[in-house]
């Protein structure tokens, strides 16, 4: 164990000096850890974060922990000679530390909106040195945005869309103002059901029958935190909703539309056409 | 103030106990010395001495690691280990209470609503105010916010210069509970982002070791672990009753205020620079009673000892078992802890009571 450790921390050290750009990149945050890889950097990345879970190779990767809570010492024992993150990555000791070892530690902007993801894309691309690979995605992202947008705003009547996070013992958590759901849900050309709160809340029964939505977006979930259409249908206030008379339920990957990355214009689109149909 | 005699029980667990000091100032030693070799980039303290001996020095990175991350670590576990460790023994002793921990006089839920205002809240400070404390204004609100609480229960709980024990208890019993209201008020408002954040600030954690929060929150902690062997004679006075330890000359009154104020500077502030860690406050002062008896002589240095021991042993597991992550070190306390505690109940049971 110790002479694998080793070996790694000799590779680390070896590595600003042999080559620039950086080789040996912890990534942190999922859509940070998307976009690398989709500007074809996977081979140079080391290490993720326990958010950085797409595509499903990069969990082979070590996992340093949860963005918010690094272990600097963790971080540092592999080797690293970059560190790319979403923001908020912390505690800010950690990262203090991690700076004063003489690791450049970039956090990029993380705006949950279409000019957030071009402008995250840009950031990466700069800090792995990949201008060419950067221009190319972000025409890409960019175009696939313009597209949905173009979608978005030839649709006349906007359907009303409540995100749910989660139910718990029939609470019913929802992506208010601002969140990431709020964010697709604009980019798909729907309108959020809920007003009146920031972030995801828990909203009371009546709150959600005065929103009435047409449609109900969740999360595809598996085990104990998946929810049943029937669970919905029970719900004294869900089911009088006119997304659950109309059996609009509809359930996506959760990474892909609030994860603000690459995959933001097809998840875009495919919210789209499951609103307004193709 | 007057010498009290001798207890009848007392003699050979006075020199038993003066063994276990001897013993656990070894322990601390191996400890921290372990603790600095130890860790998840590997490099073992005879590479370390190597490298020194050999006139290389050490490496940035080496160097890096040694000193500002697990030389602070190590003080900073040693230093609020023991915090909490005499902070629970105080408040035993005070409270004549082996159930009663630095949380009894609501440094915990005071600490916890002033870190969770800052966490929900902080953004909404106005911009110029701050760089005054800047990174650490949880910290600082956190210990605000626990010396706070405790100075407030102590108010309450005094009239005409007489502290009541029993109001203590369940006015804390009151103030906690608003304080926890007024934490879900804010946990309520809070965005994920800080809901992470607050679980995570209540799991503990001394991974934000600095030289900086040292420099807080030592001249906090050490005078109480130097002075607190000095209320000992008094608590154990206070362990026959409080009128009796009047009548043995004892200043009862004096007493109760030095250690509500000492545990108040001591776990707030341990508390403040690594959020929520259970168990040490309750259960070290309880294992060295057992060992050595009730004479807090003996059990407030040993408390130390053993409360930073078992500390930095904890942060050792914390941040090797799921490398390169960290668990948070409330957690291994805890599991740990709890079990360990469990089977010394139990083997005890036979002999009647502690």
């Amino acid at each position: 164990m110790i002479r694998v450790l080793t070996l790694v921390s000799a590779l680390g050290l070896a590595a600003p000096v042999l080559a620039d750009p950086a080789q040996r990149v912890v990534s942190l945050g999922g859509s940070v850890t998307e976009i690398a890889v989709a500007l074809g950097a996977e081979a140079r990345l080391i290490a993720r974060d326990t958010t950085s879970n797409f595509p499903p190779s990069i969990l082979d990767l070590p996992d340093v922990g949860y963005i918010r809570a690094l272990s600097p010492e963790g971080v540092l024992s592999l080797g690293p000679d970059l560190i790319i993150s979403e923001a908020g990555a912390g505690p800010a000791e950690a990262v203090t530390v991690l700076r004063a070892a003489g690791i450049p530690f970039e956090q990029m902007p993380g705006e949950p909106s279409a000019d957030g993801v071009l402008a995250k894309i840009d950031a990466v691309a700069a800090a792995l040195e990949l201008p060419a690979e950067g221009a190319r995605l972000h025409a890409e992202v960019a175009a696939g945005l313009a597209e949905v947008r173009a979608s978005a705003a030839a649709v006349t009547e906007r359907k009303r869309v409540l995100f749910i996070i989660a139910i718990q013992a029939g609470r019913v958590n929802a992506g208010g103002e601002g969140s990431s759901a709020d964010g697709i849900i604009q980019l798909a050309g729907g309108l959020n059901a809920t007003s009146g709160f920031k972030g995801y809340k828990q909203m009371t029964d009546e709150a959600i029958l005065e929103a009435d939505p047409d449609v109900i977006l969740m999360m595809n979930r598996e085990g104990d935190l998946a929810v049943l259409n029937e669970d919905i249908l029970k719900h004294p206030a869900l089911g009088a909703t006119r997304a659950a008379r109309e059996g609009r339920i509809l359930r996506m990957d959760g990474m892909k539309i609030l994860g603000f990355g690459p995959r933001t214009p097809e998840a875009a689109r495919e919210l789209h056409d499951a609103l307004y149909g193709g | 103030m007057v010498a009290l005699p001798a207890p009848a029980l007392a003699g050979d667990r006075t020199a038993r106990a003066a063994l276990t000091f001897r013993l656990l100032l070894v322990l601390v030693l191996a400890v921290a010395l372990m603790s600095l070799g130890t860790g998840a980039a590997g490099l073992p303290l005879l590479q370390i001495a190597g490298d020194l001996l050999g006139g290389e020095g050490l490496t940035q990175r080496d160097q890096v690691i040694l000193m500002d991350i697990r030389l602070p670590r190590l003080a900073m576990g040693l230093l609020i280990g023991a915090a909490l460790a005499v902070s629970g023994a105080l408040m035993q002793g005070l409270f004549r209470n082996p159930l009663a921990d630095p949380g009894i006089v609501g440094v915990g839920a005071g600490a916890g609503l002033g870190a969770v205002s800052a966490i929900v809240l902080g953004g909404l400070l106005p911009a110029g105010t701050a760089w005054l404390v800047g990174p650490h204004l949880v910290s600082f609100a956190a210990f605000l916010g626990g010396w706070g609480v405790t100075l407030l229960l102590y108010r309450v709980a005094t009239r005409g210069g007489m502290t009541s024990v029993a109001t203590l208890l369940l006015a804390g019993i009151a103030i906690g509970a608003l304080a926890g209201a007024l934490t879900g008020v804010l946990v309520y408002m809070a965005d994920d982002v800080q809901l992470r954040n607050l679980t995570f600030w209540g799991m503990g954690s001394v991974a934000g070791a600095s030289w900086q929060k040292l420099a807080v929150g030592l001249p906090l902690i050490l005078p109480v672990l130097l002075f607190a062997p000095l209320l000992a004679r008094g608590l154990n006075g206070l362990a026959l009753g409080e009128s009796q330890a009047g009548h043995l000359g004892i200043e009862v009154q004096r007493i109760k205020r030095l250690a509500i104020l000492a545990v108040a500077a001591a776990a707030g502030a341990a508390v403040a620079m690594a959020g929520g860690i259970g168990f040490i406050g309750v259960v070290v002062p309880h294992l060295l009673r057992i060992a050595t008896g009730p004479d807090h002589r003996y059990l407030l240095p040993n408390a130390a000892l053993l409360g930073g021991t078992l500390l930095v042993g904890a942060d050792m597991i914390a941040r090797t078992v799921v490398a390169p992550a960290e668990l948070p070190i409330g957690i291994v306390t805890a599991i740990i802890g709890a079990p360990v505690f469990l089977w010394i109940l139990l083997q005890r049971r036979g002999l009647g009571g502690i």
